[in-house]
């Protein structure tokens, strides 16, 4: 079953309306928490002119590199990207001299913790995983997240324009991932992607086990891991079936609300993307009979330092491998990490894409994949500068399903896109200017464009554009 | 075949060497000859019967240095059976050498050489006075084979966290730093009186003194790292006041008192890299290698992480890509770290004498797209195999063929 079924697509449709359902459901709908708005985003784009960007290489990340071309943004979308005399050049747009510059599509980072684990980094930030019970599907993390973490400005200052954000791997089932807009802002619920669905973190291996295991609670093994996870989706199971049941007749009281119960159900609703934490090739595999079991897709296995290993495995089962250029060795279960894994996933037919899961790593992705990129072709496996883009850009906007709005430079698409000094799989490029959305939420070289979070004000001397 | 090479010269010809005790040399010739660099120029006349290798289009480096790192003291992050850089047990560990536990075997040492860094400090971790640093080549099949010297120096930390090691102020750790090393002092003129149990209780262990002797004679180095501006104006304070040969580590807001250190004759170990706040370092900035070497400062560059030390010369391009002098930076990871921690008169340059620690790059060095073709320790040619090639081959096809 490579795509979700029409009627499970119904369903997200019909979770997704639920707040604004019609009058005469309202009588009844308006009588429980479930049936209203759940924390809904309230991103609105900012208002800025059209912009024209000339005379840069446009790496389209869908197929295209474009020498001395030409791309057009206007009301947060991308009119139009091609050479000269492909793209209108309208009075009113702001022009950029892209001469010696390049453009890409925004960085998209599918796996990070920002904002849930802050700088500066205190006890008092430590809100990225909820160590308390080895199934934690009811928390969710954008009630962590704190938007004044310096590290965002950071992050955009490398071209990043989109995360999602997880819960930690210490549960079983740690929480609600979101996806967020990597934008200034006061709440996170400003930053939240429109339309883009939740995930659901879960976690793989040493780190469950060793948290509980440490404290002799359940689970202490890795055999232990996957009865917790059955066990939560046979609870989850008949919860579903009980408030599908009454959703559908209405008659008697509601089910009673299960804030766990009622995640792990849209999991099996097929309206949450599972994003499984897993380094082992075996875990993989076993998580993809978890899969099969309860009838859901895993989307992604993140970190994946043996993905390569089963390429094969999840190219059939559809399931994208996220990874680090070349981290390794820091556990037993990340030793087998190679520099060759996401070239290597890629010749093997599984949708790659790389992730920071760093404060430090997110903000030089376009590196990481340069490495990966390199580190592939020097041992004769073929991949070429489109793919390399792509796993920082449209495969990990496939992770979080919402390839369809970015992760390309084609009309139509959110105007999310970065111009760099030079070429980005350079060491010595640097992002020069950051748009989201069309608004330029950075400038490298003005001030007026260089975000700074108020924890960041009145030091003393402050920090420079170079930070 | 490699073992032959050994007994043999070498000659690398038609590279642009880069010598870095001197400017670039095009189309030029390395003769290597029982492990040492015999010659270095346009016009080097190659013995008849030396092994030739055809450089032509590479770069030629010396082989880089990280000053940081526990390679040889850690296999695996978080199994504590496998690390061996830190005495926890004690805060102040001056007696503390890593050598011994430096595991010739470890497997990251063929992943680190075969990226073109190929000498190490091995540093300890944990404490007040973390105790002896050792500074290694990556090839050999013992301790001693590998040694290039010990100690190298001696390291401390003054951060958050090891004021609370010391009563939780950061004027305590201070007061305890000054107090161990006046001991130190006394102890080395009153040795006799301490046998006799005629001295005053000592701050630290007479093994711990002891060991500090010769950082008080300013011949070893003292490492300090630190990040918060205070905290380096305190370890230039004591450096002073005990007249020690101080380098300075980590520094994250170093760049806001550059011409002071400039002033001091202190040089840096900088993770370039490293730009997250916190409050040991409010505002580190990724041009802090840049604004530090503009002021005068020597520069070496660390790459910190063990695991990826390799990527040294990653941390070297994004501080080029900040506003360091490419030839700085290059010099930041082999002459520089040479000098600081005693070691220049054999490391750090291609120049005719010195130990032939060389890789033959495919282009520039920092440039992700440049390959190493080849790496020389000692003069012996080191395959580029490791665990992970291995891996990579074994799992080239799939399904594996086990």
């Amino acid at each position: 079953m490579r795509h979700a079924s029409a009627a499970l697509l119904l369903a997200a449709a019909a979770a997704v309306a639920a707040p604004n359902a019609t009058r005469a459901q309202a009588r009844v709908a308006d009588s429980i928490s479930a049936d209203r708005a759940q924390y809904p985003s309230t991103y609105a784009r900012h208002p800025n002119p059209p912009v024209l960007i000339t005379d840069a290489t446009i790496m389209t990340a869908a197929g295209r590199e474009i020498a001395h071309g030409a791309i057009l943004l206007r009301d947060g979308r991308i009119a139009a990207v091609g050479t000269a005399a492909e793209v209108p050049a309208p009075p009113e747009a702001t022009r950029v001299d892209g001469a010696g510059k390049w453009v890409t599509p925004g960085i998209i980072d599918p796996h990070s913790h920002l904002g849930v684990y802050a700088a500066p980094n205190t006890d008092a930030e430590q809100d990225g995983n909820e160590m308390t019970s080895p199934v934690t599907a009811e928390v969710w993390a954008e009630h962590s997240f704190w938007p004044q973490d310096p590290q965002i400005a950071l992050a955009i200052a490398g071209g990043i324009t989109t995360i999602e954000v997880l819960p930690g791997s210490g549960n079983l089932i740690g929480g609600r991932t979101v996806v967020l807009k990597m934008i200034p802002a006061r709440t996170v619920q400003e930053m939240k992607f429109p339309g883009a669905r939740y995930g659901l973190k879960m976690a793989c291996g040493e780190n469950p086990k060793r948290v509980y295991g440490k404290r002799n609670q359940f689970p202490s093994t890795r055999m232990g891991n996957m009865a917790g996870y059955r066990a939560a989706f046979i609870q989850a199971e008949d919860y579903r079936r009980r408030w599908d049941k009454w959703r559908q007749d209405r008659r008697g009281d509601p089910p009673e609300r299960n804030l766990r119960l009622e995640t792990l159900a849209e999991v099996l609703r097929g309206n949450m993307y599972v994003q499984v934490h897993c380094y082992r090739a075996d875990e993989m595999a076993q998580l993809l009979d978890l899969a099969r079991e309860f009838g859901f897709r895993i989307r992604a296995f993140h970190h994946a330092v043996e993905a390569y290993k089963v390429a094969d495995l999840l190219s059939q089962a559809g399931t994208a491998a996220v990874v680090w250029a070349d981290w390794y060795g820091f556990k037993e279960e990340a030793m087998d990490g190679i520099q060759q894994n996401a070239a290597l996933l890629e010749q093997g037919g599984a949708r790659v894409s790389l992730h920071s899961d760093d404060p430090g790593g997110i903000q030089h992705l376009n590196q990481e994949a340069a490495k990966a990129m390199y580190d592939g072709q020097r041992a004769g496996i073929p991949v070429t500068r489109d793919q390399a883009l792509r796993w920082i850009t449209a495969n990990p906007a496939w992770v979080l399903g919402i390839d369809s709005t970015v992760g390309t430079l084609e009309p139509g698409k959110m105007a999310d896109v970065v111009v760099w000094s030079g070429d980005p799989f350079s060491v010595y490029s640097q992002a020069v200017q950051v748009y989201n959305d069309g608004w330029l939420v950075y400038d490298r070289a003005d001030p007026k464009h260089q975000p700074r979070s108020d924890f960041e004000l009145g030091q003393e001397p402050a920090a420079g554009a170079a930070r | 075949m490699i073992a032959l090479l050994l007994a043999q010269t070498l000659v690398i010809s038609g590279a642009t060497v880069y010598p870095v005790s001197r400017p670039k040399l095009e189309r030029a010739t390395v003769i290597i000859k029982d492990g040492r660099i015999t010659a270095v120029g346009t016009h080097v006349a190659a013995p008849a019967n030396a092994t030739r290798i055809d450089a032509t289009g590479m770069w030629v480096t010396p082989g880089f240095i990280d000053g940081a790192g526990q390679l040889g003291l850690t296999e695996i992050g978080n199994v504590s059976g496998t690390n061996d850089a830190g005495v926890k047990s004690d805060t102040v560990a001056a007696a503390f050498n890593v050598l011994e536990a430096i595991n010739p075997a470890s497997t990251l040492i063929p992943i680190t050489r075969m990226a073109g860094v190929l000498t190490t400090l091995a540093t300890p971790e944990t404490g007040l006075i973390r105790g002896q640093a050792v500074l290694i080549d990556l090839d050999g099949t013992t301790v001693e084979a590998m040694l290039v010297r010990s100690p190298a120096a001696m390291v401390v930390e003054i951060s958050e966290q090891t004021k609370d090691l010391s009563g939780g102020s950061r004027a305590s750790s201070a007061a305890r730093l000054r107090q161990i090393l006046d001991d130190a002092q006394e102890f080395r003129t009153r040795r006799a009186d301490w046998s006799r149990a005629q001295l005053h209780p000592l701050a630290a262990s007479a093994a711990d003194l002891t060991a500090l002797a010769p950082v008080l004679r300013a011949e070893l180095p003292l490492v300090v790292i630190a990040n918060r501006r205070s905290d380096l104006e305190t370890a230039l304070r004591i450096a002073q006041t005990y007249r020690l040969k101080l380098v300075l580590a980590s520094a994250a807001e170093g760049w806001q008192i550059a011409d002071r250190i400039a002033r001091a004759r202190v040089p840096v170990l900088i993770q370039p890299l490293d730009n997250i706040p916190s409050y040991d370092e409010l505002s580190p900035r990724l041009d802090n290698a840049a604004l530090l070497a503009k002021a005068g400062v020597r520069v070496a560059l660390l790459e910190p992480d063990t695991h990826n030390a390799r990527n040294l010369r990653q941390q070297a391009g994004n501080a080029v890509a900040n506003g360091m002098p490419w030839d700085g930076a290059l010099r930041a990871v082999t002459l520089t770290p040479a000098e600081i921690f005693g070691v220049a008169n054999r490391y750090g340059s291609l120049d005719s004498g010195k130990v032939a620690n060389v890789v033959v790059w495919s282009g520039d060095p920092f440039e992700f797209s440049t390959r190493v073709t080849h790496v020389f320790i000692r003069g012996k040619e080191i395959p580029l195999t490791s665990r992970q090639t291995e891996l990579l081959e074994r799992y080239r096809k799939l399904p594996p063929e086990y």
